[in-house]
C-alpha cells in the first residue's frame, strides 16, 4: 500500500512535465499524422485517428514507459500498396478494404502478444532491416517529392517515380502554372526549415518543433491573402481535406474481400512491418529512457493490437510505436505513459478547435516534412556505416533494398534473410555447421560461485538464426551484474549478434553492470569495425589478425595507458621464461599475446595459450597470467587452494608445508616447496593475513620471479585490473620479507 | 587403445575384465590381440576373452545379461553426423538398451591420463542418489580430486517469464530459492555416502539454468572435466531422437568420457 501511495505521489509530481512533453509531441504528431495518411493515399484524418486511439489505448494498457504511438513511417509503403491494389483504381474503396485489413492485423498483433512473440524482430539480420528501412525511405521520398513541388498526380512504381524527379523539376519551368509554383515554393521553403531547424540554436525558436513551424507559417501565409483581400491562389486540391464534422463522418471498414489473396497478403505485410517497426522502436526507446526501465514488449504488442483494431474500426491507420516522436518525448522530460495519453488529448483538441485552419494547410508543406523523413531513413550515411562493417553487409543491404524497390517489402525482407544465410554458408564454406547445430541449444549460463559473475559460454555458431537464444539468456540477468561472455568455443559470430550485443553492453553499463566479451581475439575479421563478422580461422592462416582489435583488446590498451604501461597485442613465441615454473612442466606454451607490461618490464600481464597432453588427448586452454620479476632470489614454492592442483606437485618432490599458528591458512591454502625453513621465514604474518583476506589466486615462484593465475580461462579486463593490483601488493610484501 | 584403457580401469576397480570380440576368430586377429595384451600395464587383472559371431549389438546385450556384467566399456565417436544421429551407431544403441552401466570413452590413450575432475548430474530424479554415490565411488577409485555436482534447473520450474524489471526481480528470487533448495537436496544425498569415498575429494555444487541434458555437457566441456556421470535415460525411441532431450544431446556431441549409471534390478 505504501508503495502504491508513493507511486501516485510521484505520478502527480511529474504530471506537469508529462503534460508539457505530451503537448510538444502532439505538435509534431499533428503534421506527421496528416502527412503519413496522405502519403498512404488515405484521408488525412485517418492518421490523426490512429494517433489518438494509439495514445489512449497504449497509455492505458501498454507495457512500455516513454514511447509514443501513432501512424508509422514504415507502414506508408505497405498501406499505399494495399490501398491501390485492393481498391483496383478506386482509392476510397481501397481505403475501406485496407481498414478491414488493418482490423485483422490488429487481431494478429494481439495474438502475437499473447504468444509472447516479442522476439519476432530478432530473427531479421541487422543489415537486411537497414536495407528495408532504406527502401521505405526511398519510397516515401520518391512519391512525396512530386507532391512537394506541386505535382499531385504522379503515380507509378518507386523506381519510376524516382526517375521522374528531374523531369518534374524541369517541368516546373516549362509549363508555367501559378498554383504549382506557389505550392512548390512553399514545399521548398518547408524542406529548408526541416533541414536547417536543428542548426539554429535559439531557445525560443526551438520551443516549437520544425513541422509545427511549417504548419504555422504556411497557414498564416494563407491568412495574409485574406488580409490583403486577394483570393488565395491555391485550389482545394492543393490543400488538406478534412471532413466538416469529424466525429460524425468516420469511415468504417469493408470486410467483403476477406478471402481474397490480395487481402490476406496485405494483412500479413501490415502485421509484419507494424510489429517489426514497433519492436525495434521499443528497444531503441528503452535505451533512451533516463530511468533505464525495461519495457514489457509482449504487453505492448497486445496493447498495440487492440489499438490497431479500434483505430481500424473507426477509420484510422495502424498504430505502431514510433521512434522519432518517442525521442522527442524523452527529450522533453516525459517520465511515464501519461505523456502518450496527453499527446492524444491535445490532438483531439487541435482537430476540434482548428478545423478551419487545418484545411488551409498546403499539401506541399506536409510533403516536405515527409521528404525529409524519407531522406532520414535512406540517408547515404547509413550506407557508409554498413560499408565500414564489411563487404558482405553491403551485399545484404543492397539485395534487400533493390528487391524491395522492385517487388514489395515481404519479398525484399525474405531475400535479405536468404542472402544473409547464403553468405554465412559461403564464408564458413560449410552448410552443416548451421544445419546440424541450429536446433541444438548452444548456450550455457551459470553463476560462478567464487566471484558471483555470470558466465555464459556459446558453442557452435551464433548468428541471427539463433541469437534469440543468447538474448533469452541475457534477458534473465539483472543489468547490474557482471557477465563474462565467452565465445571461444564458438566458430562463427555474425554482425547481427555483434551489434545486438553492443546494445546489451550499453544497457548493462547504464545500470552499472558489465558485460565483457572474451574469446573473440582469435577470430578473424574482415574489417576494423567492432560489429564485423567474426569467424574462427585455423592457426596457420592467421596473418595479421592483430590489425583488427576486439573490444577487449581496445580496453586492454586503455588499461595499459591508465597505468602508463605498454600494450602489445602481437603474438610472441618467446615463452622460454615460463618454462621454469612447475605449472608449465607438463604444459606446452605455443605463444603469448595481448601483453601489458610496465616501464621496467617487471610486471607482465598476458594471455597465453597452452596445451595439455598430446595427440588425441591434447587440449588447448587459454588463460591470463601475471608474471612478476622480483630481481631477488626467492625460494621455490607453489601456493594453491587446498586440494585443487596438488596432483601436479606430488610429482615434483614437493611437500605440503604447514605454518604454525595459522590453522585457517593451512586449511584453505596448499603451500608446497622444497626448502621448508626458508619458506616459513618468507611467509610472515602480514603476508598470510594479506593472502587470507584477498580473493584466491594460484601463485608460484621459480626462484627469481612469480606467476599469478586466477582461472583456466581468459580474464575480463576488470579481473585483470584486480589481478595487477593484487600482484603489486603481493610483490611488495615479498620484497619486504626478503 | 581401448583395451589398454579398459585394463587400467579394471585394475582401479579391482574387477575382472571380459573382452568380447564379435566376428570371426582368425589366427591373425588372435595374434593381434595377444600383441595388444602383452602391452597392458596391469597384467595381474584377470582377463577373459570371448569370441562370438553374429549381430554385435544383440550379442553384447546377451553377454551383458548372462555374465552379469557391471560395466560395459565402449569406444565412441565424439561427434555424430546427421545420419548416425538418426540411425544410431552400435555404441549408441547399446547405450540405450543395455542392462548395466556404460562407460563411453572418447579419447582412450595408451598412457595413463589422470582423471582429475568428475562432473555428475544432480537432477531431481529417483536415480540420482545412486548415480552420485557411484560417481563418488568411481572418482575415488580413479583418484580424481574434484567432483562437481551440477543441478540443472529447468526454465519451466521458474514459472515467471521475464518481460520487464518486475518479473525479472521475481524470477531471480525464485532462482535463488531453487538453487538453495537444490543445494540442500544434494548435500543430504552426499551426507549419506560412506565417508571413505568422499574423504579425499573436493566437492562442489553448481546450479545451472538451461536445457536439461544439454547444459551439463556444455558445462563439462567448459570446466574441462575428465569424466561425466549421468543417470540412465528412462525410455528412448526414435521419437526422442527427433525431439532430442536429456541424454541425447550429450550422446550426439560427447564432451568428455561419459559414464551412464543404470541401477540393476
Amino acid at each position: 500500500m505504501i508503495a502504491k501511495k508513493k507511486q501516485s505521489k510521484v505520478f502527480i509530481k511529474t504530471l506537469p512535465k508529462n503534460l508539457f512533453s505530451g503537448f510538444v509531441v502532439s505538435l509534431i504528431a499533428l503534421p506527421l499524422g496528416l502527412g503519413l495518411a496522405l502519403a498512404s493515399e488515405a484521408p488525412p484524418i485517418s492518421g490523426i485517428i490512429a494517433a489518438v486511439v494509439g495514445g489512449v489505448v497504449v497509455a492505458l494498457l501498454g507495457g512500455s514507459n516513454v514511447t509514443i504511438t501513432g501512424p508509422g513511417n514504415g507502414l506508408v509503403i505497405v498501406l499505399l500498396g494495399a490501398i491501390t491494389t485492393l481498391g483496383g483504381g478506386d482509392l476510397y474503396a481501397g481505403y475501406l478494404f485496407t481498414l478491414g485489413a488493418i482490423v485483422c492485423s490488429g487481431v494478429f498483433m494481439l495474438l502475437l502478444g499473447f504468444l509472447k512473440l516479442g522476439r519476432l524482430a530478432d530473427f531479421f539480420p541487422a543489415s537486411a532491416i537497414e536495407g528495408m528501412l532504406a527502401a521505405i525511405g526511398l519510397g516515401i521520398l520518391a512519391k512525396q517529392f512530386h507532391i512537394m513541388i506541386g505535382h499531385n498526380n504522379e503515380h507509378g512504381s518507386i523506381i519510376s517515380l524516382l526517375i521522374q524527379i528531374p523531369e518534374g523539376i524541369i517541368g516546373l519551368y516549362n509549363n508555367f502554372h501559378l498554383e504549382e509554383i506557389i505550392a512548390a515554393s512553399i514545399g521548398v521553403v518547408a524542406l529548408l526549415i526541416m533541414i536547417f531547424y536543428s542548426k539554429i540554436r535559439n531557445k525560443y525558436f526551438q520551443l516549437i518543433p520544425a513541422p509545427m513551424w511549417i504548419l504555422i507559417l504556411s497557414v498564416s501565409f494563407s491568412y495574409v491573402f485574406q488580409w490583403i483581400e486577394v483570393p488565395y491562389p491555391m485550389q482545394e486540391q492543393f490543400l488538406v481535406n478534412i471532413p466538416d464534422k469529424v466525429l460524425s463522418n468516420l469511415a468504417f471498414p469493408d470486410f467483403s474481400k476477406l478471402r481474397d489473396s490480395d487481402f490476406i497478403v496485405a494483412v500479413f505485410a501490415i502485421t509484419l512491418i507494424a510489429s517489426i517497426e514497433s519492436l525495434l522502436s521499443i528497444k531503441a526507446v528503452d535505451k533512451l529512457d533516463p530511468q533505464n526501465r525495461r519495457s514489457n514488449v509482449n504487453k505492448d504488442l497486445k496493447a498495440l493490437g487492440i489499438a490497431t483494431t479500434i483505430s481500424g474500426l473507426l477509420g484510422g491507420l495502424n498504430v505502431v510505436t514510433v521512434i522519432a516522436r518517442s525521442s522527442v518525448n524523452v527529450n522533453n522530460g516525459a517520465t511515464n505513459k501519461s505523456a502518450n495519453f496527453f499527446h492524444a488529448i491535445f490532438l483531439i483538441v487541435f482537430v476540434l478547435l482548428f478545423q478551419d485552419q487545418l484545411r488551409r494547410i498546403p499539401l506541399a508543406a506536409l510533403a516536405a516534412i515527409l521528404v525529409y523523413t524519407g531522406y532520414k531513413l535512406a540517408t547515404p550515411r547509413n550506407f557508409k556505416k554498413i560499408a565500414k562493417i564489411g563487404k558482405e553487409q553491403v551485399v545484404i543491404f543492397l539485395v534487400t533494398l533493390l528487391t524491395t524497390l522492385f517487388t514489395n517489402l515481404i519479398t525484399g525482407i525474405t531475400a535479405g534473410i536468404l542472402i544473409t544465410f547464403l553468405i554465412h554458408i559461403l564464408i564458413n564454406k560449410s552448410i552443416s555447421l548451421f544445419v546440424t547445430h541450429l536446433a541444438k541449444p548452444n548456450i550455457l549460463m551459470f553463476k560462478e560461485k567464487d566471484s558471483n559473475n555470470y558466465y555464459i559460454s556459446v558453442k557452435y555458431f551464433c548468428s541471427f538464426l539463433n541469437f534469440y537464444k543468447l538474448k533469452n539468456t541475457l534477458d534473465v540477468i539483472s543489468e547490474d551484474q557482471n557477465v563474462v561472455l565467452d565465445f571461444s568455443m564458438c566458430d562463427f559470430v555474425d554482425h547481427t549478434v555483434m551489434e545486438g550485443l553492443d546494445n546489451y553492453v550499453d544497457t548493462f553499463s547504464n545500470k552499472e553492470g558489465n558485460i565483457e566479451i572474451i574469446g573473440l581475439d582469435k577470430h578473424g575479421a574482415d574489417s576494423k569495425h567492432p560489429f564485423a563478422i567474426r569467424k574462427l580461422i585455423p592457426l596457420a592462416k592467421i596473418g595479421s589478425i592483430e590489425k583488427y582489435f576486439t573490444k577487449r583488446q581496445t580496453l586492454l590498451k586503455t588499461t595499459a595507458q591508465e597505468f602508463e604501461w605498454n600494450y602489445n597485442p602481437k603474438r610472441d613465441k618467446k615463452t622460454q621464461f615460463l618454462k621454469g615454473f612447475i605449472f608449465f612442466k607438463t604444459r606446452k606454451i605455443p605463444y603469448i599475446y595481448n601483453v601489458i607490461s610496465d616501464q621496467q618490464n617487471r610486471y607482465n600481464v598476458f594471455d597465453l595459450e597452452f596445451t595439455e597432453g598430446e595427440f588425441i588427448a591434447r587440449e588447448v586452454v587459454k588463460t591470463t597470467l601475471l608474471h612478476i620479476d622480483l630481481h631477488h632470489q626467492i625460494p621455490l614454492f607453489t601456493l594453491d587452494k587446498e586440494g585443487l592442483l596438488d596432483f601436479v606437485y606430488g610429482l615434483a618432490g614437493f611437500k605440503d608445508i604447514k605454518i604454525d599458528n595459522h590453522p585457517d591458512f593451512n586449511k584453505r591454502f596448499y603451500l608446497s616447496g622444497e626448502n621448508e625453513a626458508e619458506l616459513i621465514n618468507l611467509f610472515t604474518d602480514e603476508l598470510i593475513l594479506f593472502l587470507e583476506s584477498n580473493p584466491y589466486y594460484h601463485i608460484e615462484s621459480n626462484g627469481t620471479s612469480l606467476i599469478i593465475l586466477k582461472k583456466e580461462r581468459l580474464l575480463s579486463v576488470q579481473e585483470i585490473k584486480a589481478m595487477i593490483y593484487f600482484g603489486k601488493q603481493l610483490s611488495a610484501l615479498f620484497l619486504k620479507a626478503l | 587403445m581401448n583395451i589398454l584403457e579398459s585394463n587400467r580401469i579394471a585394475h582401479f576397480f579391482e574387477a575382472k575384465l571380459i573382452l568380447l570380440h564379435v566376428g570371426e576368430k582368425t589366427k591373425e586377429k588372435q595374434f593381434k590381440l595377444a600383441d595388444v595384451l602383452s602391452e597392458i600395464s596391469y597384467p595381474d587383472v584377470p582377463t577373459e576373452i570371448e569370441w562370438k559371431q553374429g549381430n554385435p549389438e544383440k550379442l553384447i546385450l546377451e553377454t551383458c545379461s548372462i555374465a552379469k556384467i557391471d560395466l560395459l566399456i565402449l569406444g565412441a565417436l565424439q561427434h555424430e553426423n546427421k545420419f548416425q544421429f538418426y540411425v544410431g551407431s552400435i555404441a549408441r544403441k547399446l547405450t540405450r538398451n543395455v542392462c548395466c552401466s556404460v562407460l563411453l570413452l572418447i579419447k582412450p590413450s595408451a598412457n595413463r591420463v589422470p582423471c582429475r575432475h568428475v562432473v555428475v548430474n544432480g537432477l531431481n530424479d529417483p536415480g540420482t542418489p545412486f548415480a552420485i554415490e557411484q560417481a563418488f565411488y568411481v572418482s575415488s577409485a580413479l583418484g580424481a580430486q574434484q567432483i562437481t555436482i551440477v543441478e540443472e534447473i529447468l526454465p519451466k520450474e521458474i514459472h515467471v517469464t521475464v518481460e520487464d524489471d518486475r518479473t525479472l526481480k521475481k524470477a531471480n528470487i525464485i532462482k535463488e530459492r531453487i538453487a538453495l533448495r537444490e543445494d540442500s537436496r544434494i548435500k543430504s544425498i552426499i551426507s549419506k555416502i560412506p565417508e571413505k569415498f568422499t574423504v579425499n575429494q573436493k566437492v562442489k555444487t553448481q546450479s545451472i539454468f538451461g536445457k536439461r541434458g544439454y547444459s551439463i555437457g556444455h558445462y563439462a566441456e567448459v570446466v574441462r572435466a575428465d569424466l561425466l556421470v549421468m543417470n540412465a535415460p528412462k525410455k528412448t525411441g526414435l521419437w526422442d531422437r527427433i525431439f532430442p532431450h536429456d541424454i541425447e544431446y550429450i550422446l550426439s556431441d560427447l564432451p568428455t568420457d561419459l559414464l551412464i549409471i543404470r541401477q540393476q534390478n
